[in-house]
C-alpha cells in the first residue's frame, strides 16, 4: 500500500514535471527565425525556456532574417515553425501564404492578450505583436547645451545644429550627424522617412504604379544628401550597428535612430561621459511639414502553415511564454516599447512614444511596398554618391519598380 | 578500356552530373521564362497595433486556383531577358539614339543594373586573373629556393589567405581598412589626409576589391605552380646555366614554358571563379560602389519579396558569360588534345 502510494506520487511527479518542463508543452518541435536586435533576443531567450523533454526550441536570429524565413516556411514541413516579423516583413509571408491564422490559438492559449495586439487581416488573426518600434532624433545633451542649441525638432534645424557643431574646432566632432544609410534596406528606410516627411505618396491611389518621381522626392533626396555631407564619409556601408558604434565611440552628437536601439546606446562598454548625455526626442519633422519624416511599427510572431497542429500550438504556447507579463524586468523594460500588459514605459521609449502620440504613420502594409523599398536601395545610392541628380534616380528607382512589379504581376 | 568497362566506370560520374548540373541548370532555364501568375488582389480590412483600415493584400484562394491551372507560372519568353532590369534591349536603344558621345554612352550605360554589375565584374577579371598568375609564380619561385626546413612552414603560411573563408576574410578586412581601424587610419596618417576613405570613393572600393581577390587567389596559383616547379627537369636548368643564362633567363626560357599547361589551367579556374565575385562585395559592403551578378541575384532572392525569375534569368546570363569568358582558353585546350584537327 505504502510503496504504491510512493509509485504513484512518484508518476504524478514525473508527470507533471515531464508536462511542466518548459511552459506547459509536453511535445513538439519550436524554430524560430527573427531579427537580431536586443528586444527580439530576448523573446527568443524566452522562448527557449520552454525547451525540455520531447520539447525542442531553436532560434536562429539574425538581420538576414527576411532572406531565409520565407524559403525556411515553404517546405513541408516547415524548417522554421515560427517567424518573427514586423509590419514589412509579414507582407513577404502573407504574399507566399507561408503562415497560419491563429483565431483557434489565441482563444485557447491567448487569455494574457490585449485587442490591439493582434494583426488581423480580414478577420484572420495571422500575427501577435509584442512591440511597437519608430525611428526618432537621439541627441548627446551635452554637446547642444554647450553649444546653446536648442533640440531639434526638424531635419532643418538638425542640419543647422549639425553644422554649427563641425565648425566649433574644440570639440573635434567632423562628422557630428549619424544616421543609418547602408546601402540596401537601411537608405531605402531613410528615403521612406524622409518622403513620407514631405507628404508623398508612394503609390497612385488604389493600384501598384509607383509615383514618387516628384517634387516630394526630389527634395527628400536633397534633403538625406544634405545630412550626408555632415556624416561619416563611409555613411553608404553604416547600416544600424555601425551607426550605433559610432554613438556610443563618441563621434555623433545627433542621429535619427530605432527606439528599439536606444537601450543598448547605454551598455557598460560605453563612455559613462557618452551614457549620461544620451537623450532622446521624438520623430523630426521636415520641409515645414506636419507629418513626422518616420514611420510606426510593429514586431511580432506569425506562426507556419506548413507544420502540425501540435509543433504550431507548442510554438505559440513557447512565444506566449517569452512574451508573458512576467519577462518584464530591468533589464527587458528599456528594450523596447513592449505591446505586453503590464509594461511600464522607460525613458528610453519615449522617442516611440512620441512618434506615436505625433500620428506617425505606420510602415505601409502593402503587397508591393517591398518592391519599391529594394528597388530604392538600390537605385538611390548613385545620386547619394553625387554621379547623378535626384530626377535620374527617381526615374531609376520608378523603372527598377515597375519591371519588378510587372515580374511578380502586380502591374 | 572496352565500351562497356568505361561506361561503368563513367556511370556513377554522369549520374551525378545529371543530378546536379542537368537538372538545375534546367530549371534554372524553365525558370527564366516564366514569371507569376498575376496576383489577385482584394482590400480588405486589416487591423494592427496601430489601428484598423482597408488595406490591400492578395487573395489567396484565386492565387491557388490560378497556380494549380499552370503550376509553372505565366509563359513570358524571353521578356526577362530584355527588361530593364536585365539586358535592357528598349533602354540601351533609347541611349544609343540619345548619346552626345560614345563615352557618354558608356558612362550612362552605368545605370542599368546589369552593365553596372558588368563594368565592375570585366574589370575585376581582368585585373585580378594575371595578377594572380604573376603572384602565384613569385611566390612558388621564392618558396622553391628556400632551405628545405623552412619550406613546410612557407608553404603554410602562404596558403593561409586560401584557408580563410572568403566572407570571414573580406569581414576582417572590412573592419581593418575602416577609417577608424588599423589599415585604414594608417593610411590616413601616411598620405597625410584625415578625410581618406577607402569606402567612400568608387575608385578606391574597387582597388580595395581587387587587392583582396588578389590576396585571397593567389595561393591557389602559388599551390599549383609549386608543385609544377617540382618537376622542372634539372638537366635543362643545368644546361642553361652552362650555357651563361642568369636566373631570370632560366626563368623565362626554361621554367615558364615547362609550366604554361598550369597557367593555361590556372586562367581557366581564375577565369571563372573571378567572374562570379561575390563574397567580398557583401563582406565589404561595397555595392553602392560595386555590384556582380551574382551579388545581383543574391539581391534579388534576399529581399522580403523574392524575385525568382529575375534571379533565375542573372543565372543564366552567367553562366552564358562564363561560357564566352572561356571560349579561347577552351578552344585552346580542344586544340591541343586533338592536334590533327
Amino acid at each position: 500500500m505504502f510503496l504504491r502510494k510512493i509509485a504513484t506520487v512518484v508518476a504524478l511527479t514525473t508527470l507533471a514535471s515531464s508536462a511542466w518542463a518548459g511552459c506547459g508543452i509536453s511535445e513538439g518541435r519550436v524554430s524560430i527565425v527573427g531579427n537580431e536586435f536586443p528586444a527580439i533576443q530576448t523573446v527568443g531567450a524566452g522562448a527557449m525556456e520552454c525547451a525540455g523533454d520531447g520539447v525542442t526550441v531553436e532560434t536562429n536570429l539574425t538581420a538576414d532574417h527576411q532572406k531565409i524565413n520565407v524559403p525556411g516556411m515553404t517546405g513541408n514541413p516547415a524548417e522554421f515553425t515560427a517567424a518573427i516579423v514586423a509590419n514589412s516583413s509579414i507582407v513577404g509571408l502573407l504574399n507566399n501564404d507561408v503562415i497560419r491564422p491563429l483565431n483557434d490559438l489565441v482563444e485557447k492559449h491567448g487569455q494574457g492578450l490585449q485587442k490591439s495586439q493582434l494583426v488581423t487581416i480580414d478577420g484572420n488573426i495571422m500575427g501577435i505583436a509584442f512591440m511597437a518600434n519608430a525611428q526618432h532624433l537621439t541627441y548627446r545633451s551635452d554637446v547642444l547645451k554647450d553649444l546653446g542649441i536648442p533640440m531639434p525638432t526638424t531635419y532643418e534645424e538638425m542640419l543647422a545644429a549639425g553644422k554649427k557643431i563641425q565648425n566649433y574646432e574644440g570639440l573635434g566632432m567632423p562628422y557630428p550627424l549619424g544616421g543609418a544609410y547602408a546601402a540596401g534596406w537601411n537608405l531605402a528606410e531613410e528615403f521612406v522617412n524622409m518622403y513620407i516627411g514631405h507628404g508623398g505618396e508612394f503609390f497612385k491611389p488604389g493600384s501598384a504604379e509607383i509615383a514618387v518621381n516628384n517634387q516630394h522626392g526630389i527634395d527628400a533626396l536633397n534633403m538625406m544628401k544634405a545630412l550626408s555631407e555632415l556624416m561619416n564619409p563611409d555613411f553608404l556601408t553604416h547600416d544600424s550597428n555601425a551607426t550605433s558604434a559610432e554613438w556610443k565611440a563618441g563621434n555623433v552628437a545627433l542621429m535619427n535612430m530605432w527606439g528599439s536601439r536606444i537601450g543598448a546606446l547605454k551598455g557598460d562598454e560605453v563612455d559613462p561621459v557618452v551614457v549620461a548625455a544620451t537623450a532622446t526626442g521624438g520623430p523630426m519633422t521636415v520641409g515645414g511639414g506636419t507629418t513626422a519624416a518616420s514611420t510606426l511599427w510593429w514586431d511580432g510572431f506569425t506562426i507556419a502553415k506548413n507544420i502540425s497542429d501540435a509543433d504550431a500550438e507548442a510554438s505559440f504556447i513557447a512565444l506566449m511564454h517569452a512574451i508573458r507579463p512576467e519577462m518584464l524586468n530591468e533589464t527587458t523594460s528599456p528594450q523596447a516599447v513592449w505591446l505586453i500588459d503590464g509594461y511600464e514605459p522607460t525613458p528610453a521609449a519615449a522617442g516611440v512614444f512620441a512618434a506615436a502620440a505625433m500620428g506617425t504613420k505606420p510602415y505601409p502594409m502593402l503587397p508591393y511596398a517591398g518592391l519599391m523599398h529594394s528597388a530604392a536601395g538600390v537605385e538611390l545610392v548613385d545620386f547619394m554618391q553625387g554621379k547623378e541628380s535626384a530626377e535620374q534616380a527617381l526615374a531609376g528607382l520608378e523603372a527598377a519598380y515597375t519591371t519588378a512589379a510587372k515580374e511578380k504581376g502586380y502591374l | 578500356m572496352n565500351h562497356k568497362t568505361f561506361f561503368w566506370f563513367f556511370l556513377p560520374t554522369a549520374l551525378a552530373m545529371f543530378l546536379f548540373i542537368a537538372l538545375p541548370l534546367t530549371s534554372i532555364v524553365s525558370q527564366s521564362l516564366h514569371t507569376p501568375h498575376d496576383a489577385v488582389l482584394v482590400v480588405v480590412e486589416s487591423c494592427d497595433p496601430f489601428g484598423c483600415k482597408s488595406e490591400t493584400t492578395i487573395d489567396h484562394e484565386s492565387t491557388q486556383k490560378l497556380k494549380e491551372e499552370a503550376p509553372k507560372g505565366k509563359w513570358v519568353g524571353f521578356e526577362i531577358y530584355t527588361d530593364r532590369n536585365h539586358l535592357a534591349f528598349k533602354e540601351v536603344g533609347e541611349l544609343w539614339e540619345n548619346k552626345t558621345n560614345f563615352t557618354d554612352f558608356v558612362s550612362s550605360l552605368n545605370n542599368l543594373p546589369f552593365y553596372k554589375a558588368m563594368g565592375f565584374t570585366i574589370v575585376y577579371v581582368i585585373v585580378v586573373t594575371p595578377l594572380v598568375i604573376l603572384f602565384g609564380l613569385i611566390i612558388a619561385l621564392a618558396v622553391n629556393s628556400l632551405h628545405r626546413h623552412l619550406k613546410g612552414l612557407m608553404v603554410f603560411f602562404s596558403l593561409l589567405p586560401m584557408i580563410v573563408t572568403p566572407l570571414v576574410g573580406s569581414l576582417i578586412l572590412f573592419w581593418m581598412i575602416d577609417s577608424r581601424g588599423i589599415i585604414g587610419s594608417g593610411l590616413q596618417d601616411l598620405f597625410a589626409d584625415p578625410d581618406l576613405s577607402l569606402k567612400a570613393s568608387t575608385g578606391l572600393t574597387w582597388i580595395t576589391l581587387i587587392v583582396y581577390g588578389v590576396w585571397h587567389s593567389a595561393p591557389f596559383a602559388f599551390i599549383v605552380f609549386y608543385a609544377g616547379l617540382q618537376t622542372v627537369p634539372q638537366e635543362t636548368i643545368e644546361a642553361a646555366m652552362i650555357d651563361g643564362a642568369s636566373r631570370l633567363q632560366q626563368i623565362y626560357h626554361v621554367v615558364v614554358p615547362h609550366l604554361s599547361p598550369l597557367v593555361a589551367f590556372v586562367a581557366l579556374i581564375q577565369l571563372m571563379d573571378n567572374f562570379r565575385v561575390f563574397e567580398p562585395i557583401v563582406g565589404f559592403s561595397a555595392s553602392a560602389h560595386a555590384t556582380s551578378l551574382s551579388w545581383i541575384i543574391w539581391n534579388d532572392i534576399g529581399q522580403e519579396i523574392r524575385l525568382m525569375s529575375s534571379a533565375a534569368t542573372t543565372s543564366v546570363l552567367t553562366i552564358i558569360g562564363v561560357v564566352i569568358l572561356l571560349m579561347p582558353v577552351l578552344v585552346r585546350t580542344w586544340r591541343e588534345f586533338n592536334p590533327e584537327k
